[in-house]
C-alpha cells in the first residue's frame, strides 16, 4: 500500500482530533466533580436563604402535587424558604442504573434518592454505602421508629444506616372465592388462615385437593406461578439468599431449600398455571379474566392489580387471606447523598416525608403499606376497605403482616439469584418439563457464570 | 483539486475567482497574505469539510471501539474502578457453555433467517421485474416491513405465536398439525423467532435485487430467448450470474444484521428474554453480552464478548472476501 504525505497529514488530524474529544469528555466529567465536591461545604446554608431541594425517585411515590399526597406543597408551606422539585422516572431499573452512575461520578445526584428494596442489598455495599449520609449520625433519627426488619435491611455491615423507610409490602394470599367454593374448600378468609397458619405445606396440601376434586373450575390450576409461590415463601424465611456479612449462602440457606422444596412440589404436582408475574406481554394479567388460577401469593401493592386485572366480572369474587407466614415484597427507601448542596435540609425533609403523619397521608391516597410502626396503629391504616372485595378488612390484614415480617439479611446479588432461580430454575420446570434436580444444577450453574465476588 | 471543483460549480473559469486585485478591500494589503490564505484555504479547508464525519467516527465509532478492547481485559464493574486481568475474559468465555450455546444460537438463529430471506427475496425481486400492473404499488408494499419498528413487528408476533390463542396454533389445530410451544421448545422459538427477521427484511433485499436486476442488458435475455432459453434457464443463467455482486453484498449485509441479532429475540422472550428463554434456547451472543453488562454488571466480560463477535464477523468477512477472489478468477476477470 502506498503511503502519500497526504495520508499521513490526515492521520495526524485525526488521532489530534479525538486527542481532543478526548480531553473534552474527561474534562467535563472532571469539572462536574470539583463542582460538586466543592459545593458541598456550604452544607449549612442559613435557614432564610431560599433553596431548591431536588427529590429523585421512581413509579409513583405519591408525594408530588399533582396527582399524590402535595406533600411537597404542604412542606412549602411549613417552610417557605424551600421549593420541592420531583425527578421522577417512570422504570424502577432505569432509575437505578442512572443512580449507580450518578453515585460513582458524584454528579447529577438529587438531594434526596429513593431506593427500591430491590437495590438496598447493593446500596449497602461499601462502595456506594459512603456516598450517603449515615442516619444514625442524624438528630430525630430512631430505627425503631420503622418495622425491625424495614431499617435493618438499609443497615451496612458495619452499622451505618443509609435510607429511611417509606412503604412495605407484606404478602397475603389473593384467592377466589368462587372457584374455592366449586372445588368444596373453605371460602371464609379466617378459616383458611387458621388452616394453614404457620406451613406452607398446607398451602400446597390444600392445592392438592383443590386439583383432586371434580368440581374445580376446569382449566383452572391452584396457583398462579410457582415463581410466585418460590418469592412468597422465601420472603418469609429467615435466612434467604446471603448472610450477615451480604456472602451468598443460597446453597446451603435453609430458607431457599424450604422455597424451592415447597414451590417444586406445587410445580410437580400440577398445581401452578406457569406464568410470571407482572411478565412484560401481559399474559398473567389476562390470565385473571380467563380464570387460570384460583389464588395469587399477593404483596399489598398487586391488591390494585388483582382487581383490575380480573375486570368488573370478579368483583365480589375475590378474597384475602392471611398467608401461612408473612414475608416482604416491595417498599422502599429515602437516602440522601453527602455530595448534595443542602445535606441537612434534605436530610430533614427525608424524615419529615416518612414520618408515621405523612406515610398516612400517602396510605390514605394511594394505599402505599406504612412502614412506620406508629403508622400502621392507625386507625386510618386499620379501618381501611376496598369495594372491589366486600367486607375484607384489608387495612387489619396488611398491617398486622407488616408486623409480623421476619427479618433477613439480604446481599448484593440477591436480586441475580433470585432472577435466575426463579426464572431459569422453576419457570423452565413450568415450562419445560425440566427436572427438579436438573433444574437446580441449571440455575446454581447459571449462577456461577454470573457471580463474581 | 478542490480548487478545480468549487470552481466549475460556480460556472466560472479558475482564474476569474482567486485574482487578489479585484477585491478593493484587500488592495491595501501585500498581495502575499491574500495568496498564503488561498493557498491555506485550498489545503485546508477539504480537511474541515470532511472532519465532521471523522469527529463524529472518532468520538462515537472508534472510541467505543478501542475503550471496549481496553474493558475487555479488564475486570470492571460499573461503579469501581478497573482491574486488570489480562486475557482472562476471553479464556472464561472458551470454558463457559453459555457462550458456546449462545454461539450456536446465533448460527442457527442466522442460517434460519438469512437463507429462506434471501432466496425470497431473489423470487420476490424477479417477480418484481416483470411488466406488471401496479408495480409501484408492489415495490412500496414490499418495504413497508422494513419500515416498522422491531418493537411493533415482534410485538405482533409474540401474539401470532402463542401457543394458548395464538393464530398459528389455532391454524394449526384446523389442519390438524397439532399444539406447538412456539415460547418454550427451542426448534419451534428459534423458527419463530426467524420468522420476525425474515419478514423484515425480505423485502429490503428483493428492492437491491431488483435495483441490479435492472442493471442487466436487456440484450442478454433477447439472445437467450433466442437460443430457447426458457424463463427459468434464463433466470438462473443469466439473471444469477449477472447480480453475483449484488447477491454477495446481500449475503455479507445480512450475516452482520444476523450475528448482531438481539431486539427479536429480547422482545419474543418477555420476561425470560434477557437469558433467550428458560433454558437459553434462543439467547444469542448479543443478548449474552447483554445480560453480562446490565444484568450482572460485569463490563469486561461483555466487552470480550463484544471483541469475539467482531473478530466472528471479520473472519466472516474474510471467508467471503476469498470466495469472492475465486470466483473472480473463475470467471477470468
Amino acid at each position: 500500500m502506498r503511503t502519500s504525505g497526504r495520508t499521513r497529514k490526515a492521520a495526524v488530524i485525526a488521532v489530534a482530533g479525538l486527542a481532543a474529544c478526548a480531553t473534552l469528555i474527561t474534562g467535563c466529567s472532571s469539572d462536574n466533580k470539583k463542582d460538586d465536591n466543592g459545593s458541598s461545604d456550604n452544607s449549612s446554608a442559613s435557614s432564610t436563604e431560599k433553596i431548591t431541594l431536588h427529590v429523585g425517585d421512581f413509579g409513583s411515590f405519591g408525594y408530588d402535587d399533582k396527582t399524590g399526597a402535595a406533600l411537597y406543597a404542604e412542606y412549602h408551606k411549613l417552610h417557605p424558604n424551600i421549593t420541592i422539585v420531583e425527578d421522577a422516572v417512570a422504570d424502577g431499573q432505569q432509575y437505578w442504573n442512572s443512580l449507580k452512575l450518578h453515585l460513582t461520578q458524584n454528579s447529577g445526584l438529587d438531594d434526596i434518592q429513593a431506593i427500591e428494596v430491590g437495590y438496598i442489598g447493593l446500596a449497602i455495599q461499601p462502595n456506594l454505602a459512603s456516598k450517603f449520609v449515615d442516619f444514625k449520625t442524624v438528630a430525630g433519627f430512631n430505627a425503631a421508629d420503622w418495622l425491625p426488619y424495614k431499617e435493618k435491611q438499609a443497615t451496612t455491615s458495619d452499622g451505618k444506616v443509609i435510607g429511611v423507610g417509606t412503604d412495605a409490602g407484606p404478602t397475603a394470599i389473593c384467592y377466589n372465592k368462587d372457584a374455592f367454593q366449586k372445588a368444596g374448600l373453605p371460602t371464609d378468609r379466617d378459616t383458611l388462615a387458621a388452616n394453614w397458619n404457620g406451613d406452607w405445606q398446607k398451602f400446597i396440601d390444600l392445592g392438592k385437593q383443590f386439583a383432586a376434586s371434580k368440581t374445580a373450575p376446569k382449566g383452572m390450576k391452584f396457583s398462579d406461578s410457582g415463581s410466585g409461590l418460590f418469592n412468597a415463601v422465601l420472603a418469609s424465611q429467615a435466612t434467604q439468599y446471603s448472610d450477615a456479612s451480604g456472602k451468598l449462602i443460597y446453597d446451603t440457606s435453609a430458607g431457599v431449600q424450604t422455597a424451592w422444596n415447597i414451590a417444586t412440589e406445587a410445580v410437580q404436582e400440577g398445581l401452578t398455571a406457569g406464568y410470571q408475574q407482572l411478565d412484560p406481554a401481559n399474559a398473567w394479567a389476562a390470565a385473571f379474566k380467563t380464570g387460570k388460577f384460583a389464588t395469587v401469593t399477593c404483596p399489598s401493592w398487586m391488591v390494585g392489580l388483582v382487581a383490575t386485572n380480573s375486570g368488573d366480572a370478579g368483583k365480589g369474587k375475590w378474597d384475602v387471606a392471611a398467608p401461612p407466614q408473612v414475608g416482604n415484597w416491595g417498599g422502599s427507601f429515602l437516602a440522601v447523598p453527602k455530595s448534595g448542596k443542602h445535606v441537612k435540609e434534605a436530610t430533614e425533609l427525608a424524615q419529615w416525608l416518612t414520618s408515621s403523619a405523612q406515610e398516612i397521608k400517602v396510605f390514605q391516597k394511594f394505599g402505599n403499606i406504612p412502614s412506620s410502626t406508629k403508622a400502621l396503629d392507625d386507625p386510618a391504616v386499620q379501618s381501611l376497605v376496598n369495594p372491589y372485595f366486600p367486607g375484607t378488612p384489608m387495612g387489619k390484614i396488611f398491617a398486622s403482616a407488616a408486623k409480623n415480617i421476619t427479618p433477613a439479611p439480604i446481599g448484593p446479588w440477591d436480586g441475580n439469584v433470585k432472577d435466575i432461580i426463579t426464572k431459569n430454575g422453576i419457570l423452565d420446570m413450568e415450562k419445560r418439563g425440566t427436572a427438579k434436580d436438573k433444574a437446580w444444577s441449571n440455575a446454581v450453574k447459571q449462577i456461577k457464570d454470573t457471580v463474581v465476588e | 483539486m478542490a480548487t478545480s471543483v468549487r470552481a466549475t460549480s460556480d460556472g466560472r473559469p479558475p482564474s476569474s475567482r482567486p485574482a487578489p486585485s479585484t477585491s478593493d478591500k484587500s488592495g491595501s494589503r501585500p498581495p502575499g497574505w491574500r495568496t498564503k490564505l488561498f493557498r491555506f484555504d485550498t489545503k485546508a479547508s477539504p480537511y474541515a469539510y470532511v472532519a465532521p464525519f471523522f469527529i463524529l467516527f472518532a468520538a462515537f465509532g472508534l472510541f467505543p471501539l478501542i475503550y471496549t478492547g481496553w474493558l475487555s481485559l479488564h475486570q470492571v464493574e460499573l461503579g469501581t474502578h478497573a482491574k486488570w486481568v489480562g486475557f482472562d475474559n476471553y479464556t472464561g468465555l472458551w470454558d463457559n457453555e453459555f457462550f458456546w450455546k449462545a454461539l450456536r444460537n446465533t448460527f442457527t438463529l442466522g442460517v434460519l433467517s438469512t437463507v429462506p430471506q434471501l432466496l425470497m427475496a431473489l423470487g420476490l425481486a424477479h417477480l418484481l421485474n416483470y411488466k406488471l400492473r401496479g408495480r409501484g404499488f408492489f415495490r412500496v408494499a414490499v418495504l413497508a416491513p422494513y419500515a416498522t419498528s422491531v418493537a411493533a413487528a415482534t410485538l405482533v408476533f409474540i401474539q401470532m405465536f402463542n401457543p394458548d390463542y395464538g393464530m398459528i396454533n389455532q391454524l394449526f389445530g384446523h389442519i390438524g398439525l397439532g399444539h406447538v410451544d412456539w415460547e418454550s421448545s427451542k426448534w419451534p422459538a428459534q423458527i419463530a423467532i426467524s420468522t420476525i427477521v425474515t419478514w423484515r427484511w425480505t423485502g429490503y433485499n428483493a428492492l437491491i435485487y431488483l435495483a441490479a436486476m435492472q442493471a442487466v442488458p436487456a440484450d442478454l435475455y433477447e439472445a437467450a430467448a433466442l437460443d430457447g432459453a426458457s424463463r427459468w434457464r434464463q433466470f438462473v443463467s443469466v439473471t444469477i450470474p449477472s447480480i453475483r455482486p449484488t447477491i454477495l453484498f446481500t449475503i455479507i449485509v445480512s450475516t452482520i444484521g444476523a450475528t448482531q441479532l438481539f431486539g427479536e429475540p429480547l422482545m419474543f422472550g418477555g420476561g425470560v428474554g434477557v437469558t433467550g428463554g428458560t433454558d437459553h434456547q434462543y439467547q444469542t451472543l448479543s443478548l449474552y453480552m447483554y445480560d453480562k453488562g446490565w444484568n450482572t454488571g460485569e463490563l469486561g466480560q461483555a466487552s470480550a464478548v463484544a471483541w469475539v463477535m467482531l473478530l466472528i464477523l471479520l473472519l466472516i468477512g474474510a471467508v467471503n472476501l476469498l470466495i469472492v477472489r475465486s470466483n473472480r478468477r473463475k470467471l477470468g476477470a
